[in-house]
């Protein structure tokens, strides 16, 4: 033993870790700073617009803004009143057919779909993902506005819904593939039927991760403008039937922001603080309740 | 996942079983399951007929534009409606430009925030850094168009225009007057936007990376930077090609932003300073005042083009995307 170490010992000795050169050290250094930099520009404009947002909504916002309609040009005062609740109106029609339609792809996804027709809708949910807005705009229009003659709810409403279908379908599919399949083996297990136990077990054990996957396509399309322009097309007043025009937030907010009047830029700005606020209440208010009541359940 | 909910409790006693037994032979739910399948499976079938459906109003409304004008349709630069003449060369152009300008931007911006976040960063600003950057991707476009208008549209006319015409304007690329409005004013904003997607799809490919590949390279004593560049950035080379190319796809098909701040002019110009247009843009303007049929079908065979090009360009990205994460659990968030 103690030959062999004697032996090896000067060997050791001869290793010599060569120092790292000054010009590979900055390099080292200068990527680091670069890195850090790059960071630094892409918060910039976040905190650019979050505050300038901030800073001009809270100024044009008022009461009025929140219970009134437009008003002609010219006069000041009035509001989004309409817009507001013409947008949760399509946003809800967009929702009613959307979401069951992505959930059920989900299930049929993770349930039955671990096959080549499986790998098939999988690829065509993410094509659909990719489909710009504006041309699902045009195929809204194409099958609803043409033939009902006019622009309407129900249009703006079925392009938010094929909007939201792929988004549903993929997480719903994630989330319940997360679920173990003992859970559900001891479903099967106690007889119950594969039905039964897909809807009242793995989805309800899944609930918390689907209603997010929700959350998530409802917040992509709420600030969507590009699919309402000729679906839902606007309205200065108040209407709440599904086969008329309607007001929307983002399309109002479009049309003020490139008018040439300021109390419109004004209005804009409060009406993209209400869009924001709107969007970032609804989803944490769900996020709030869906972790409340998974909490009870585990008690 | 520890249950968040609780089983139903079986509340089967044995003579209950017994009971219930028959019930429960094989084919005693068959009907009901294989319905329960149908409906599932029509579900899925009814995201297959709506890209069906898409394909087949825009082919179908775009028939009368294509017989009229044919291939030239693209080719042509003058976009006349009152003569019924349409070309559509200065979209392609505007959007082709647009998006080239913001990838220029956004990429080495969005690949140095995705290595900072996965290879340089202390682990307890990980979360917050994804989180903000994931939050540009939140904002609404038509929100991210009124703070073009108002704030970065002055910034460009006041300070960066000046500056680019006097130090780069011989190239012809920054000439002209300053309007703010136009094509960079397009790029910026549009580069804003998809740096968020770039960013998280890099950092996801740059996390699968093994572990063992950074050792080994720091091993053999290269500094971090190195390490990054020969152990993790070659390794991941087609991901953050196909993360790029995914960026590319939703800059072609962004509309509101780009129509609030590119100048909306059908003029194809060097200058990046001159007003454009893109094939976006020119639907959201044009498409609900179009009158007469031609007019409207030109602008669908627009529409057409947009979404051949935007759902290649996807299929093209995913592929990549996929080819360096195939096998790993897809993270999203973490």
């Amino acid at each position: 033993m103690s030959e062999v170490l004697t032996e090896t010992r000067p060997m050791l000795k001869t290793i010599e870790i060569p120092p790292v050169s000054l010009r590979r050290r900055l390099i080292d250094r200068l990527m680091t700073v670069l890195a850090v930099a790059t960071v630094v520009m892409v918060i910039t404009p976040l905190v650019a617009i979050f505050g300038y947002l901030v800073y001009r909504g809270i100024g044009a916002l008022n009461w009025a803004f929140l219970t009134q309609t437009p008003k002609p040009v010219g006069e000041a005062g009035g509001g989004m009143a309409n817009a507001i609740v013409g947008s949760m109106f399509i946003l809800g029609i967009g929702s009613l057919l959307g979401v069951p339609l992505g959930i059920g792809t989900g299930i049929y996804l993770s349930e039955f779909g671990r096959n080549r027709f499986g790998d098939a809708i999988r690829f065509v949910s993410d094509v659909l993902n990719g489909v710009p807005s504006i041309v699902i705009g045009i195929v809204a229009y194409g099958i609803v506005v043409l033939r009902q003659k006019h622009f309407s709810a129900l249009a703006g409403g079925v392009a938010l819904a094929i909007m939201m279908i792929p988004t549903i379908a993929r997480t719903t599919e994630e989330m319940l593939l997360l679920v173990p399949r003992a859970i559900r083996e001891a479903a099967y297990g106690l007889g119950i039927p594969r039905w039964r136990t897909t809807l009242s077990i793995t989805l309800r054990t899944a609930t918390s991760g689907v209603i997010t996957g929700v959350m998530l396509a409802f917040a992509r399309v709420a600030g969507e403008t590009a699919p309402l322009l000729f679906t839902a097309f606007g309205n200065q007043f108040w209407n709440l039937r599904v086969d008329q025009p309607t007001a929307a937030l983002p399309l109002q907010i479009f049309t003020y922001a490139i008018s040439p009047f300021d109390e419109w830029h004004r209005q804009a700005w409060a009406g993209a603080l209400v869009l924001i606020v709107l969007i970032v209440g609804a989803v944490s208010a769900v996020r709030i309740a869906v972790s409340r009541s998974a909490l009870a359940g585990a008690k | 996942m520890n249950s968040p909910h609780p089983l139903p409790r079986p509340t089967l006693t044995p003579a209950s079983v017994s009971k219930v037994a028959p019930l429960l032979k094989a084919g005693g739910s068959e009907w009901a399951d294989g319905l329960f399948r149908l409906a599932m499976m029509g579900c899925a079938v009814g995201i297959i007929a709506i890209l069906g459906l898409i394909v087949y109003e825009l082919v179908i409304r775009s028939q009368l534009s294509w017989h009229a004008f044919g291939f030239k349709f693209f080719i042509g630069q003058d976009w006349n409606p009152i003569e019924e003449q349409f070309g559509a060369l200065p979209f392609v152009y505007g959007t082709i430009v647009s998006s080239i300008l913001a990838l220029l931007i956004a990429v080495p911006l969005s690949v140095g925030v995705a290595v900072f976040i996965t290879e340089m960063c202390p682990v307890w600003l990980r979360a917050p850094i994804s989180f903000f950057t994931e939050l540009l991707a939140a904002i609404p476009s038509v929100i991210y168009g009124l703070w073009a208008i108002f704030v970065l549209v002055p910034i460009l006319r006041t300070l960066v225009q000046p500056f680019l015409a006097k130090t780069l304007g011989w190239t012809g690329f920054f000439s002209g007057p300053p309007f703010g409005i136009g094509m960079l004013a397009a790029g910026v904003i549009l580069a804003i936007m998809v740096v968020p997607i770039i960013s998280s799809i890099t950092r996801e490919v740059l996390s699968v990376v093994p572990q063992q590949q950074r050792e080994g390279v720091l091993a053999l004593g290269a500094t971090r930077w190195e390490m990054i560049r020969i152990g993790v950035l070659r390794n991941a080379r087609a991901g953050i090609v196909g993360a790029i190319i995914l960026g590319l796809g939703r800059a072609l098909g962004e509309t509101m932003a780009v129509t609030m701040v590119i100048g909306n002019r059908a003029e194809i110009a060097k200058s990046l300073f001159a007003p454009g247009y893109t094939m976006a843009s020119v639907l959201a303007n044009e498409f609900s005042e179009a009158t007469g049929d031609v007019y409207l079908s030109a602008l669908v065979e627009i529409g057409l083009a947009l979404f051949l090009v935007t759902i290649s360009v996807n299929a093209l990205a995913r592929v990549m995307v996929w080819s360096v994460t195939r096998g790993q659990p897809a993270r999203s968030h973490v």
